[in-house]
């Protein structure tokens, strides 16, 4: 099973609320896959700086002094902010690889979740409601983010298993299914040099999208040949910074309803994830088809640089 | 008229009062409120009642029905009116993957699209569909009939036996052993039967018959009688 959801806001007055709707979206979904739970969003951006989201299982330790010692390391002011298991790191954007590198290392506790301008990932093993309350997802803002609970099938329950995957700059991807050809394009993604952290399926897929994007394909283009290039059941919901997409494989037995209004594009595993949102009385809800790729941009004219669909 | 806030009462108390209705009831119209996408919803009925859902369904709503009439004003999840044996279910708008699967006799009307895999192993159900069907639809089918005023996905009836299929619109492809049929005046007769049951705008000579090859099962024609 697993349960996915996603919503994208076209109106910026909702951004206020996009943690609390996105919450109760995913908490819904809890009897879908209650092994572990998972939030991306897409936050505010500043200037010249990158976030990097890590995760520790003891911060008190690994936390206290971790915004100083990886200042010192590159020569420059890292701010951090710390919820829970997982800290938010404030970077210059151009350091984001020697940051990468330097807790691979010497910090082996920590692991990143994400990184990119403006995207945040939080995930744990547990219940949507208790990861949501940890990381006090209702109160976070955004332009949209996509959420995640996990029923694990191919790989272990553990932090790093949870989804969503985030494989490159801002990018992210939840997935229901289960890939078959995930060991044969793990290895072939590696020798092409991106970096994957776990032996999870759908890493493999999130890795796959950020290949293929880096090779100047569009969020849609990526999403297009995966019908192509993955074997196995999927309904792919993924996240760019400015971009929002879904797709399933062509057999379709993995279930996702859609909902469109003039605020809004919000995915659901079922429709119950839907219906607390406003306006969904009467919204376009329907049922996207199978190997057919849907995206949304904030960019009215995207940019092959920006990688938008 | 008995309303029923499904929200409020919980899912377990409205099946068990609309189990506990027998064929002499009183009680033959119902009013669930506030559905909001939940599964199971009306399911195992078996009394002439009729049931109005008001709002969009979750997993299989008013599967296992016999006798009931369950009027979904929404639209349906996956499994909607899966095994039925008799009644009636309607769909106002979309049903998800599997509607009427295995279905062995009633009627299922979706007013809107139904999506893959519809009428799977249906065996004497008539479902008939206001708009497009997806992928795999009738799958295995080995009775009853499938109206579709739309457009039929890939795969139509693949490995049927004695189902019949009424399509107006285009088929993407047919499933294997699956062929165009002639519309001989009998199937004329049955369609306008079911497009007046399917309360339809359509003719029945728009339409186009699809049915079993008959070459990947053990079809004697001395049994046609028994389908």
């Amino acid at each position: 099973m697993c349960g996915i959801v996603g919503l994208f806001l076209k109106n910026p007055s909702l951004e206020a609320q996009l943690g609390a709707l996105l919450t109760d979206m995913l908490i819904t979904m809890t009897d879908r896959g209650p092994d572990s739970a998972g939030i991306a969003i897409y936050g505010d951006e500043h200037d010249g700086r990158a976030k990097l989201t890590v995760q520790s299982d003891t911060p008190d330790v690994d936390f206290a002094t971790l915004a100083d010692t990886l200042g010192s390391a590159i020569g420059a002011s890292v701010d951090i902010s710390v919820k829970d298991t997982h800290a938010v790191l404030s970077v210059p954007g151009n350091q984001l690889a020697v940051l990468r590198e330097e807790l691979s290392e010497n910090y082996p506790t920590i692991r990143i979740m994400s990184r990119g301008e403006c995207l945040e990932i939080y995930k744990e093993v547990g219940l949507p409601k208790d990861v949501a309350a940890r990381f006090e997802l209702s109160a976070m803002t955004g332009s949209h983010g996509i959420g995640h609970t996990r029923m694990a099938t191919e790989s272990a329950v553990t932090t790093m298993g949870a989804h969503p995957f985030n494989t490159g700059l801002d990018q992210c991807l939840v997935h229901n299914g289960s890939l078959s050809n995930h060991n044969s394009l793990r290895r072939k993604l590696r020798r092409e040099g991106i970096h994957i952290e776990t032996e999870n399926d759908t890493e493999v897929g999130a890795a796959y999208l950020t290949w293929r994007m880096q090779h100047g394909a569009t969020l849609g283009e990526a999403l297009q040949s995966s019908l192509d290039d993955l074997d196995g059941f999927f309904t792919f919901v993924v996240g760019t910074k400015d971009g929002f997409g879904v797709v399933r494989d062509p057999i379709a037995c993995k279930p996702a309803v859609m909902a469109e209004t003039e605020d809004y594009v919000a995915f659901g595993s079922e429709y119950r994830a839907l219906v607390n949102l406003p306006g969904i009385e009467t919204a376009r809800v329907w049922e996207p088809e199978p190997a057919t790729v849907y995206f949304w941009s904030h960019n009215s004219a995207p940019t092959s640089i920006e990688k938008a669909a | 008229m008995q309303t029923f806030d499904l929200e409020a009462e919980g899912l377990r108390k409205l099946n068990a009062q609309l189990h506990a209705q027998s064929a002499d009831t009183n009680q033959t119209v119902w009013d669930i409120i506030n559905p909001k996408g939940s599964h199971a919803i009306a399911v195992g009925l078996d009394a002439p009642i009729e049931v109005n859902v008001r709002g969009s369904t979750g997993y299989y709503c008013a599967g296992m029905n016999k006798q009931a009439t369950v009027h979904i004003h929404g639209s349906a999840g996956p499994g909607t009116a899966e095994n039925m044996m008799s009644g009636k279910v309607i769909v106002e708008g979309d049903a998800s993957q599997y509607a009427g699967a295995t279905g062995h006799g009633g009627t299922l009307i979706i007013k809107g699209n139904a999506s893959s895999r519809c009428g799977i192993s249906m065996k004497g159900i008539d479902i008939i569909v206001h708009g497009n069907i997806g992928h795999m639809s009738a799958f295995m089918a080995q009775s009853g009939n499938i109206v579709v005023l739309g457009d039929a996905g890939d795969a139509l009836g693949d490995s049927c036996y004695e189902a019949r299929f009424f399509v107006r619109g285009s088929v993407k492809s047919l499933g294997a052993d699956c062929i165009e049929k002639e519309m001989r005046p009998e199937h004329i007769a049955m369609l306008e039967e079911l497009l007046k049951r399917g309360e339809c705008d359509a003719k029945p000579e728009e339409f186009k018959r699809y049915g079993s090859a008959r070459k990947l099962y053990n079809f004697d024609v001395d049994n046609a009688g028994a389908y």
